[in-house]
């Protein structure tokens, strides 16, 4: 596994080209109102729409599965604690291990709430896939008035990511050399891992510092307003796809009350 | 164009008794170019961010005045640049040309103006590339280029240079070196910062050199300056041209293998390599960058292990990549090129402790050979410091002690004098050569000429130019 | 308005790389800890003994750069950072980093930004785990058993918070301060002189 923050997908499809702010606001307006229910049918139907949008993102499946992978675990947990700790066993009794009961309405909510994090979680992960981070920055300061000074400093942070990633490697690689390893012992590891991160920690707020002291000498403390070389634009395709994206969750969400499948998570 | 005047300037850092410059009276007028010298702890780099405006008052104390065409240093920030040592944290976008840009936004140039200056900079400073190059892509010489054109692009009267090579090898020192004789004219104020005096000579005209107590001890031309005080500062440290260090080769003729490499490669980092080290030898691998030199040093620590090829250590079946760390570090030592790597403790004296202590050692034993370590390395007055507050020469010294301290037959050094002083280098030249005539066996990968002229008793070029690469035989 | 309130850059610049560190460490957690995280994975509850290690960037901007928002922002950047970085969980990182942090953030606020010692720092991370528990409570556990399962996670997030982010960042910060690098930071400016 490589610390690789570069977009992953093709920046010519006609959804990956918009507005980097307009894209996380659109996942955040489609999947957020997805939490408020925990039947099974409301997130199948919003995966569907997700996949069916796809392409147009320019994400190619693979990319997605791999990134999809941890939650298939997450899944599995999700399953296994509802097993045993689900509040509700109504429907038909299936299976009786002691006194955990497994029913149909056990598995239902089990199925809702893992179609439901997959659901939730895939329109960052496209978003994330098609958006750079310096045009993110940009967008975040030109079009959402954030702070530049802020956004500017984390995105300058950002760029030392791949470095300190190296720098993990080569830590672990000089504790070896000094004679420290942990073998099997679990604490012995935790310990060594503790104090990698450590000097990764004292690596990187150096750095930080020496950053942030470059960064005035070309003077990002002025308070001269600030210029923009490169231009973020939010146009009308931009309001259009966070209209699509909160009138996509809305209908969906209205059939499902309609319909009657809607499950208020807070009830 | 700017003037600097300087009077009774001192500045000392919060939480430090010293000063770390005090009582400076200098004057550099219009488009001079200033080498200035000192000792380590002369204060060079601090009164280097004075000028830049980059003192923050809450992190310090200030005396006297320094004035830059008439204003103070925080007023005259858009008429000086500075350019720092390390090209990494001078950096601030993931592209080439936005890096050149950032300065430009900050002082509110307008967008139409900004990419012309932008391809301009990048110009005069002979930037090779397209204006999107991920910066994460440069070497280090093409990074602090950038950096440099980063300032440039600001158009400034004065020039300020950090020891802008010191974390270069030598063609990206060069490339730098070039970079700036190319893009300042006489209209730009030069003041650089370079313990390798030869690095800046052919840029400047002027050699001040700072006293480590405070004021200025010499200020002149290059030439009345190095005839009166030329040895003085070499004996400091300095890197003063035509004094040389004599040679320390081996005396005897190493007689026992003790590691030997066989057509050991690393997918995509090194091609397969053969070579023999013996005890009593310095064995210098040198070659350019990317070659995979500190792949090799690594292969040969054990510590990465050969994706084909052997690696076999005398008296031992297994490849050391396999050993437990404790075996390998009581008969191998490496050390890395950043010292603070090898940090895992608070404290200097356990530091060198450490490995001793997991060779099972008795604690009169471990005392007694942590004692001699610091007396040895002159560390003893900081043997209750913490590693990471120490300089780059003690640092160094320290992470050498460390991988002495378990006593190992073959040191493995990447870089070792690497942006050292020459009071530390020769230090550790002596230190090196001690070893070797007590039989270690040392490989050190450098890009360090004079290291390999001085110490070195057989030079292994790595990715030599090689018409015909040697064909790849038997495949274990 | 320059006040001991206003950021400076080197504030942003390494609140900023607090959280691109941490991004780093979780990564390398993820790739050496492959197997707890997967028996962690298989039975959720376990993992809220370790749920204060994720929200240690909340308490430790606090603690180092003694701004208001540090703690928020430190927190959200991290958010940010793993999602960049291809986080399963995609953009719901974003509100939940902006929850957590808002917790360490009251218990900062709470003190007027003045305090700073362990009591602080253990209300930092205690009130980070609660904010934490309470997204958790409704947005991920709303279908447990309340008393067998929603109750003891949301105990053991708050005490894990307060041990992990609260003791642990005060302890990271009492080993940072010695190194140098927080000089120019509150915590460093404590130390003796050198």
């Amino acid at each position: 596994m490589i610390l690789a923050p570069a977009p992953v997908a093709d920046p010519a499809a006609p959804l990956a080209r918009r507005n980097p702010v307009a894209k996380l606001g659109a996942a955040l307006l489609f999947s957020l109102p997805l939490i408020s229910t925990v039947d099974p049918v409301t997130p199948a139907a919003a995966l569907l729409v997700e996949l069916a949008l796809l392409p147009a993102f320019g994400v190619r499946m693979r990319v997605l599965a791999r990134r999809l992978a941890p939650l298939l675990l997450a899944a599995a947990g999700i399953l296994v604690s509802m097993v045993l700790f689900a509040a509700d066993r109504s429907g038909t009794l299936l299976l009786a291990l002691g006194p955990i009961q497994i029913t149909t309405g056990v598995l239902t909510t089990a199925t809702a709430l893992i179609l439901r994090i997959f659901a939730v979680a895939l329109p960052g992960i496209i978003v994330f896939a098609t958006t750079d981070p310096t045009d993110l920055a940009d967008a975040l300061v030109q079009n959402a008035k954030a702070p530049a000074r802020f956004a500017i400093g984390a995105l300058a942070a950002f760029r030392l990511l791949p470095l300190l990633g190296q720098e993990w490697r080569a830590l672990a690689l000089a504790r070896r050399a000094r004679g420290v390893d942990a073998g099997r012992n679990p604490v012995a590891r935790l310990r060594l891992f503790a104090s990698t991160a450590f000097a990764l920690l004292v690596g990187a707020l150096r750095r930080g510092v020496r950053l942030s002291v470059a960064m005035d000498s070309r003077g990002f403390d002025a308070r001269t307003p600030r210029t923009h070389a490169r231009l973020q634009r939010f146009t009308g395709a931009d309001t259009a796809l966070l209209a699509g994206a909160a009138g996509l969750a809305a209908l969906i969400l209205t059939v499902a009350v309609l319909t009657g499948f809607f499950q208020p998570v807070i009830s | 164009m700017s003037e600097v005047r300087i009077r009774d300037f001192g500045w000392r850092h919060a939480g430090r008794r010293a000063w770390a410059v005090r009582g400076l009276d200098l004057h550099i007028r219009h488009g001079e170019r200033v080498l200035l010298l000192g000792p380590s702890g002369a204060g060079k780099s601090t009164l280097l961010a004075a000028l830049a405006g980059l003192l923050p008052e809450d992190s310090g104390e200030a005396e006297g005045t320094i004035e830059i065409d008439g204003l103070e240093p925080r007023k005259a920030r858009d008429r000086t640049g500075i350019v720092f040592q390390d090209p990494q944290t001078q950096l601030v976008m993931a592209r080439s040309g936005d890096d050149v840009a950032f300065g430009l936004e900050n002082r509110g140039v307008p967008a139409a103006e900004i990419w012309p200056r932008v391809s301009d900079a990048l110009d005069r400073v002979g930037f090779p590339y397209p204006i999107n190059r991920p910066t994460a892509a440069l070497s280090g010489g093409e990074a602090q280029r950038l950096a440099l054109a980063g300032v440039l692009a600001l158009r400034p009267g004065l020039l300020l240079l950090d020891e802008p090579t010191a974390n270069l090898d030598p063609p990206g020192a060069t490339l730098i070196r070039d970079a700036v004789a190319r893009a300042t004219g006489a209209d730009t104020t030069l003041i650089v910062v370079e313990h390798r005096v030869a690095e800046a000579l052919e840029l400047v005209d002027r050699v001040v050199v700072l006293e480590p107590g405070g004021g200025v001890r010499a200020d002149g031309s290059p030439d009345v300056v190095f005839t009166a005080y030329g040895d003085r500062l070499a004996a400091e440290g300095v890197w003063v041209p035509g004094f040389s260090i004599p040679p320390v080769k081996a005396t005897s003729t190493p007689t026992t293998d003790v590691v030997r490499v066989t057509s050991a490669a690393v997918t995509g980092r090194l091609d397969p390599v053969s070579l023999t080290v013996r005890d009593g030898e310095v064995l210098a691998v040198t070659g350019p960058n990317g070659v995979g030199k500190s792949t090799l040093a690594l292969v040969l620590g054990g510590l990465t292990a050969p994706d084909t090829g052997q690696v076999r250590v005398t008296g031992d079946h297994r490849p050391p990549h396999r050993w437990r760390a404790a075996t390998l570090a009581g008969r191998i030592g490496s050390v890395f090129q950043n010292p603070e790597h090898q940090f895992v403790t608070g404290r200097v004296a356990d530091e060198l402790a450490l490995g001793p202590r997991r060779l099972g050692r008795s604690p009169a034993e471990i005392r007694r050979i942590v004692d001699d370590l610091l007396d040895r390395l002159r560390l003893t007055r900081l043997a209750d410091a913490n590693p990471f507050t120490l300089s780059g020469g003690e640092a160094r010294r320290l992470s050498v002690a460390t991988a002495l301290a378990t006593a190992p037959r073959l040191l493995v050094l990447d870089e070792p004098t690497f942006g050292q002083d020459r009071r530390t280098w020769r230090e550790l030249i002596g230190l090196f050569a001690g070893l070797r005539d007590e039989g270690h066996a040392i490989v050190a990968v450098t890009h360090d000429e004079d290291f390999v002229r001085t110490l070195a008793d057989r030079t292994f070029p790595l990715g030599a130019p090689d018409p015909q690469p040697l064909p790849r035989r038997s495949r274990p | 308005m320059d006040n001991r309130h206003r950021w400076r850059t080197i504030d942003i610049v390494i609140a900023s790389v607090i959280a691109v560190a941490f991004g780093v460490i979780f990564w390398a957690w993820n790739t050496v800890w492959g197997v707890t995280e997967a028996a962690f994975a298989f039975f959720p509850p376990a993992q809220t003994l370790l749920y204060g290690v994720w929200l240690l960037p909340a308490v430790l901007g606090g603690l180092i750069i003694r701004k208001p928002g540090a703690s928020l922002y430190t927190e959200a950047v991290a958010a940010i950072v793993s999602a960049l970085l291809g986080s399963a969980w995609g953009a719901t990182v974003i509100p939940q980093g902006l929850v957590q942090g808002l917790g360490a953030e009251l218990a900062f606020a709470v003190l007027f930004y003045r305090s700073w010692r362990l009591p602080a720092a253990l209300l930092a991370g205690a009130m980070t785990g609660v904010t934490a528990a309470l997204f958790d409570f409704f947005v991920w556990n709303a279908k447990y058993a309340l008393w067998d399962y929603r109750v003891p996670y949301a105990l053991l997030t708050v005490v894990s918070g307060a041990l992990l982010a609260g003791l642990g960042g005060w302890v990271l910060v009492k080993a940072l301060a010695p190194t140098g690098v927080l000089d120019r930071f509150g915590p460093g400016r404590e130390r003796a002189l050198i």
